[in-house]
């Protein structure tokens, strides 16, 4: 395995960055981040969140509101334009040059930095091996695969050694198969080179494999920073627990330090006549048989086999549907009467 | 009754020979004028007929006379392109680049040479400009107005490729790689819009060549383009002299029709070959 490009790892600050754009819209509200040197950080939410803006804003392709700054490591790249801050960025649809054959495209960082041909060619062979591309060097990008193109554009990002690599949406236009297979090659360079990553997706399993922290986004503000399992175990507010996974919710009144749903009872930490809602994942409530102590009872509305659990679906235990995995062998029919024991110290007050 | 219905029906061999009948006539209806117009150019005749004998003295005559038009129709044209170039690309990179109200604007203000009489054209510039002697007298004159015409399709043709290429993205996948504005500019961005920028070249050349009516407003005795000079041999010469001339500017004109036609069919669209993706993510 060749040297990794990048080794001396920076660490970005945003200080304070806000995007208001001319037509008025608030793209980003100010934002206060520091990523660790080395460390790969996904930002995660649905279209229009701001994580893009916030990708452009480092990468130097957005200037941030007045008063805001971006640092990298000690250095002030709040002015500089991306040409000047190298940084490696790989673009949703890639941006290769059509114009020019696999092997130019990765070369191209290495010619504008006027790097001496013999050097830039050594370099070419290197990424062409690292990304497993030898064999595709004097292609033309319209002759490669969705996957090949994402490959040759990290190569293409990572040969200039960028103090930072920026990826947007790097894996949405390939299909869902090819998606896994990059994502863990992704993941083992990602760790090999220890370079400081920015990632954006609107893909939670993306952003929980690939990322040391995840930030999710809501509407131009953070909604909560973490690691994969403080997001996934203790969602911030009620946007992170359905965007991230599924999260069922019991929403009903207080009484006697019991939320009273529908189905049944739950313990529920709250003064009496409250309402409250309460969450809990797929995989924190058993199906028991109808006979035992469940906490929530309903009806089996719907049933999805995946081999190794079963997904059943419940109605009448709440006001929505409420999602459990069985991975037992018991088959379940709709409207079987079943009731759901729930692991209570896993049961989240959501706010 | 059913007799009539079958006869009707028209089996497909008919169907295609009559098809093939109606493309060929109107084959002939269109390109008879033109054969009609270059025999008559080289008949010693035309009143006569071929029968007169076929001869070069008509095209030696126009060339004698009318050779000052060629080489200005020429140099009109080149420095027309030279100029739409200069202008054009730059202002269609900005169109790609802003889609703001003012750069669509701009755009639509473009076309109106095009929408407006040429005439109307000429007769503003010379509104205008007439009073600069020195500069109505000289063919820079009329290169204002055919630069005024052939710009908006010079835009057009470089806009329409940018547009397509995801410029931006272009653009911004160079720079992020480091490099300055003008290595983006001729390493990205202008090989990439190549086929445009060529399409749009010999369309402002050819139009050059035959712009009438901005030209006839424009012209001076000593300034006649081809088309002005046809205009001239039409009212004043021998039917012969101004076929003849005809041949002269179907012998310009056509190579770059014909060479118009091969860029367009040249630029493909951007094929995805299936090489399956399933096998790259197995390597």
């Amino acid at each position: 395995m060749p040297a990794p490009p990048g080794n001396s790892a920076v660490s970005i600050r945003l200080d304070g960055c806000g995007k208001t754009f001319a037509d008025g819209t608030r793209a980003l509200e100010p934002l206060t981040l520091d990523v660790r040197a080395g460390e790969t950080i996904v930002f995660l939410g649905p279209s229009g969140c701001g994580k893009t803006t916030t990708l452009r804003l480092i990468a130097g392709l957005e200037a941030p509101d007045a008063g805001g700054h971006v640092w990298f490591g000690g250095e002030d790249v709040t002015a500089l334009p991306i040409e000047k801050r190298n940084v490696g960025m790989v673009f949703q649809s890639y941006a290769l040059f059509p114009n020019m054959s696999v092997a130019e495209n990765i070369a191209y960082g290495l010619k504008v930095r006027r790097v001496a041909t013999p050097m830039r060619a050594a370099r070419v062979s290197e990424m062409l091996s690292l990304m497993h591309l030898n064999e595709f060097a004097s292609r033309r990008i319209d002759q490669l695969s969705g996957g090949q193109r994402q490959r040759v554009a990290l190569a293409r990002a990572l040969i200039v050694k960028p103090r930072v690599l920026l990826l947007d949406e790097p894996l949405t236009a390939l299909d869902a198969k090819l998606r896994e297979s990059l994502r863990i090659e992704i993941d083992r360079l990602l760790r090999e080179l220890e370079i400081t990553t920015v990632y954006v997706t609107h893909d939670q399993a993306e952003a929980m494999s690939l990322g040391d922290r995840i930030v999710v986004m809501e509407r131009g503000r953070v909604a909560q920073i973490g690691t994969p399992q403080e997001i996934y175990y203790h969602p911030a507010n009620r946007f992170v627990a359905d965007f991230i996974g599924t999260m069922n919710r019991l929403h009903g009144t207080v009484r006697g330090g019991h939320l009273e749903v529908a189905g049944g009872r739950v313990p529920c930490d709250a003064p009496d006549g409250e309402a409250a809602e309460l969450g809990f994942r797929p995989e924190d409530a058993r199906v028991v048989e109808a006979e035992a102590s469940g906490d929530l009872a309903g009806t089996v509305a719907a049933v999805f086999f995946l081999g190794d659990r079963t997904r059943v679906i419940v109605e009448g235990a709440a006001d929505g549907l409420i999602v459990v995995e069985s991975s037992g062998r018991r088959p379940f029919t709709k409207g079987d009467e079943v009731r759901i024991a729930l692991r209570r110290e896993t049961l989240l007050r959501l706010k | 009754m059913s007799t009539l219905a079958q006869r009707l029906r028209f089996g497909p061999r008919l169907r295609f020979g009559l098809q093939l009948f109606v493309t060929l006539a109107a084959c002939v209806f269109l390109v008879a004028p033109v054969l009609m117009s270059i025999l008559a150019g080289v008949t010693r005749n035309y009143f006569i007929g071929i029968r007169s004998g076929l001869t070069l003295q008509w095209l030696a005559q126009v060339w004698e006379l009318y050779r000052q038009t060629i080489y200005l129709s020429l140099q009109v044209a080149l420095t027309c392109v030279a100029v739409t170039l200069v202008i054009g690309v730059p202002a269609a990179y900005v169109l790609a680049k802003s889609r703001s109200r003012l750069t669509r604007l701009v755009e639509e203000l473009l076309v109106l040479p095009i929408a407006v009489p040429g005439l109307a054209t000429g007769l503003a510039l010379i509104l205008t400009y007439g009073g600069l002697r020195e500069f109505r007298a000289s063919w820079l004159f009329i290169l204002v107005g055919h630069v005024l015409f052939t710009l908006p399709f010079m835009v057009r043709s470089v806009l329409a490729v940018m547009t397509t290429i995801d410029l931006n993205t272009l653009e911004e996948g160079a720079a992020s790689l480091g490099a300055s504005f003008r290595q983006r500019l001729f390493g990205v961005i202008v090989p990439n819009v190549r086929s445009g920028i060529l399409a749009g070249a010999l369309m402002v050349v050819t139009l050059s060549i035959g712009e009438f009516n901005i030209t006839w407003m424009l012209h001076t005795p000593l300034t006649q383009t081809i088309p002005v000079g046809l205009a001239d041999t039409y009212a004043s010469m021998r039917l012969e002299i101004g076929s003849a001339y005809t041949i002269v500017f179907f012998v310009m004109i056509i190579p770059l029709l014909i060479a118009m036609q091969m860029i367009s069919g040249r630029r493909r669209p951007a094929r995805i070959v299936e090489t399956a993706d399933a096998g790259a993510a197995r390597e």
